[in-house]
């Protein structure tokens, strides 16, 4: 029998480090652990396609298994991938990687931000960053020992940070930019002019440019501007991508990151400590995107510019102001009509209409006010959400 | 104008109101290009896809393939016209290879599919011979995965 305890002092310390106790948890999560118990309820809440990745992207994932590819890979990832990989940045965007030297195959774009973040900041340093963003921004920063500084975005201007918001909080500690256009929450995506003024910025600052462009091909009736494609960017800018979104792939977990050698050695550096590489049959399944996979992906997008329209046009039709949307699969309306705070409009909707969504402050202080609706969902589905919402609007206004 | 007819292949039940919201095609446009395609029988009938093994009812489905002789001036296409008027011929295609025309042919029985080959169709003048495959099991039609399909495995509430 043990007898420690009786002879151990007590002391009210947590084994947990001040950096994560001090990190918020995701605001999303507490939703999950409501929805869990309940029954008939329509998900808006999700940040993943409703499509299950195109069949000839899994056959070849299961060829690979019977072929045996069931070892590492070279820390980079697949060379053949990475070579793909280059000739589709070349074609789509005419940017062009070295497959060798400049491009590194990450474990999802999650992992890319990280190794991103660790490979260029030293503590203190600030990252300028909009706000609402996607949860992982700022956390990501902080854990990595930065600083994340929060540039407020607003429906008026349709979520889009601006070089002159930015400039005013440029300091000498601010080591980079992070953007994601296509937006995730909001679904706002950045003109070509927009993003020039902040390339602009960065050169005239010396600072570097991270671009999470996971939702790059879905956008609707706009054109995509990378922002490594911008003069003299590439070399400045770390963009992060991946096959989730496009393909959908969420589950297979297989983002890249391209840039200058040195940034992408540095990241591969870490990569390789903590990640080895990414798994060898969602590499495989990439090859075959990439080479096969973009009829697929633009018969998603009709169909989700479909939805799209069908969201807006319902979420306005039931009195909420909804800006339009250009990118990913989001709707981002406000519900400040109804008196209530993000929070209780989601947790009410949710026990009275079996509607869930995700409050918008999940994604920040300024996405206060608005909800995410996320329409990779099915048309009858989301057609009976909106008939819902507009129930529960009518009886809180 | 691409985009109204998708929408509509999909769900042939959509209102010109609702194609009109996801297309941004204003609604009296898409009203009258449907009109259109229905007068010029570019859209030729809404239809159910129906799982009718699933409502008790029994059907019996029989792929015949069919060699014929092709005529003078009309090839192959008096023979199919003769061929497709009859109902229990539900399609029938002009097929390369080692037979000539294709046919799916229903009934309620295996009696009444047999009975239709051997007294209407095999007897015809042109016929050389036939081949009937029975089906045996549906899994796949129009597009539409029959039985199991694979839902959604999703969580309901991902970042």
């Amino acid at each position: 029998m043990s007898k420690s305890g009786s002879t151990r002092v007590k002391v009210a310390h947590s084994y947990i480090s001040e950096k994560v106790t001090n990190i918020p948890p995701s605001g999303i999560r507490r939703f999950f652990d409501l929805i869990s118990s309940m029954e008939g309820v329509i998900s808006l809440g999700v940040g993943e396609p409703d499509f299950v990745t195109p069949w000839h992207i899994r056959e070849a994932a299961i060829y690979s298994f019977e072929k045996g590819y069931t070892m590492y890979t070279s820390n980079q990832g697949l060379p053949q991938l990475r070579q793909e990989l280059a000739k589709y940045l070349e074609s789509c965007y005419g940017l062009s990687y070295n497959p060798d030297s400049e491009l590194l195959i990450t474990v999802g774009v999650s992992e890319g931000l990280d190794l991103a973040l660790r490979a260029i900041l030293n503590p203190g340093d600030e990252v300028i960053m909009p706000d609402p963003c996607y949860v992982a921004y700022p956390a990501t920063a902080s854990l990595a020992g930065g600083v994340p500084v929060l540039v407020p975005t607003t429906e008026e201007h349709d979520f889009k940070i601006t070089a002159e918001d930015i400039e005013r909080r440029i300091t000498q500690r601010t080591k980079a930019i992070l953007i994601g256009y296509p937006a995730n929450p909001t679904g706002a995506v950045m003109a070509k002019k927009e993003l020039t003024q902040i390339a602009e910025l960065a050169q005239q600052y010396d600072l570097l440019v991270i671009s999470d462009e996971v939702y790059d091909q879905l956008v609707y009736g706009i054109e995509h501007t990378c922002f490594a494609s911008l003069p003299e960017m590439r070399d400045r800018t770390i963009l992060l991508n991946g096959f989730s979104k496009a393909y959908a792939m969420t589950g297979w977990r297989i983002g890249y990151a391209a840039g200058s050698h040195e940034i992408i050695e540095a990241m591969t550096k870490i990569h390789q400590y903590t990640m080895l590489c990414a798994p060898i049959m969602g590499q495989m399944a990439a090859i075959e995107a990439l080479k096969k996979g973009s009829s697929e992906v633009q018969a998603m997008v009709r169909e989700y510019d479909r939805r799209r329209r069908v969201m807006v046009k319902g979420l306005r039709d039931i009195g909420l102001s909804c800006f339009e949307p250009k990118g990913a699969f989001y709707a981002f309306p406000s519900v400040k009509a109804t008196g209530l705070t993000s929070e209780e409009f989601a947790e009410k909707l949710l026990t009275e209409e079996k509607v869930a969504v995700v409050p918008g402050c999940a994604f920040g202080q300024y996405g206060e006010g608005y909800v995410r609706c996320c329409y990779a969902t099915s048309l009858p589905e989301i057609e009976e959400a909106l008939k819902r919402m507009g129930r529960f609007i009518d009886k809180h206004r | 104008m691409k985009q109204i007819f998708e929408s509509l292949e999909k769900d042939a039940r959509l209102t010109s109101e609702q194609i009109s919201t996801m297309t941004g095609i204003p609604a009296a446009e898409v009203e009258k290009t449907i009109k259109k395609a229905e007068k010029d029988r570019a859209i030729l009938r809404y239809k159910t896809v129906i799982d009718w093994a699933k409502l008790g009812e029994e059907q019996v489905w029989a792929l015949v393939e069919v060699k014929v002789v092709p005529q003078r001036d009309v090839g192959f296409d008096a023979i199919a016209e003769r061929i497709y008027r009859f109902p229990q011929a539900r399609s029938v295609y002009l097929a390369s290879g080692t037979y000539d025309l294709a046919i799916l042919v229903a009934g309620k029985t295996m009696q009444e599919v047999a009975v239709f080959v051997s007294e209407k169709l095999a007897p015809l003048e042109t016929v050389e011979g036939t081949v009937t495959h029975f089906i045996l099991k549906k899994y796949k039609e129009d597009g539409e995965i029959l039985q199991g399909g694979e839902g959604i495995k999703r969580l309901p509430i991902t970042p």
